[in-house]
């Protein structure tokens, strides 16, 4: 539960954001604010979770209140207006409304390269003031000598590096 | 609903239409990749182990390290 919770906070938090609907906006003439629930007991639907414990509006005006009662009969007499209205008064967005796209790729993708660029910056600032010498083997004739002796004891012969030198003209095959 | 009518979407067998779909398509995806492992890497191994040894002279390969110097048991 309440990871749900969280889950639905860092929802809200970042996707609401940016979407083009705040978390507590008003709706259209068909919807009223009911009352915000605490995060910790319930929550908007999601498509992981769609059926919430609670309706989205439960302070609801007389008009409401009748609609409600119509809602306990044959749901045929129901027009199209009322059944979308009673659709608004228990949920708070659509499927399609909640399932929106985001900008916040463009954001999340930001902050990872900002910081890749910054830990490249503290890497370099690394190796200028903190590394030690390197050590003597680094160096270019030390390493012509290594390879050198790995291409005298023939290391790899079949596949590897041995397989490439060609041994009578001195070279890499080509 | 009034105005159009929309065809009935599938309801019913959802899991059981993309497991199959998976399955089939893993089993051929991993016939392919096992395939592809077995020509392009196992028969190549073979057959460069089978020319490196046809023509294979290893005294002459211990001679030509020894005058190269990398034996410490022998000069």
């Amino acid at each position: 539960m309440f990871s749900r919770a969280a889950r639905s906070w860092v929802l809200r938090t970042t996707g609401g954001g940016l979407g083009t609907r705040g978390t507590h906006s008003p709706g259209g003439s068909a919807r009223s604010q009911g009352k915000m629930a605490p995060y910790y007991t319930n929550h908007y639907a999601q498509r992981s979770y769609p059926m919430p414990d609670e309706p989205y509006c439960t302070e609801l005006t007389a008009e409401q209140q009748a609609l409600k009662e119509k809602e306990k009969g044959s749901w045929a007499q129901l027009s199209q207006e009322e059944k979308v209205a009673l659709y608004r008064l228990q949920f708070r967005e659509s499927f399609a409304e909640m399932n929106r796209r985001s900008s916040e790729w463009k954001t999340v993708m930001g902050c990872v390269f900002f910081f890749i660029g910054l830990t490249g910056l503290l890497i370099w600032w690394q190796r200028v003031y903190v590394f030690p010498e390197k050590p003597v083997t680094l160096t270019d004739e030390r390493k012509a000598q290594q390879l050198q002796r790995l291409l005298d004891m023939k290391s790899n012969p079949v596949q590897g590096l041995a397989s490439r030198w060609d041994y009578e003209r001195k070279e890499w095959k080509k | 609903m009034a105005s159009c009518a929309l065809a009935k979407p599938q309801m019913r067998g959802l899991l059981a239409r993309r497991l199959r779909f998976h399955i089939v398509g893993a089993f051929f995806v991993a016939v392919g990749v096992a395939c592809a492992c077995k020509f392009g890497v196992a028969e190549q191994r073979k057959e460069a182990y089978a020319d490196f040894y046809r023509n294979d002279d290893s005294m002459k390969d211990f001679e030509e390290m020894r005058r190269a110097g990398i034996f410490q048991s022998t000069k």
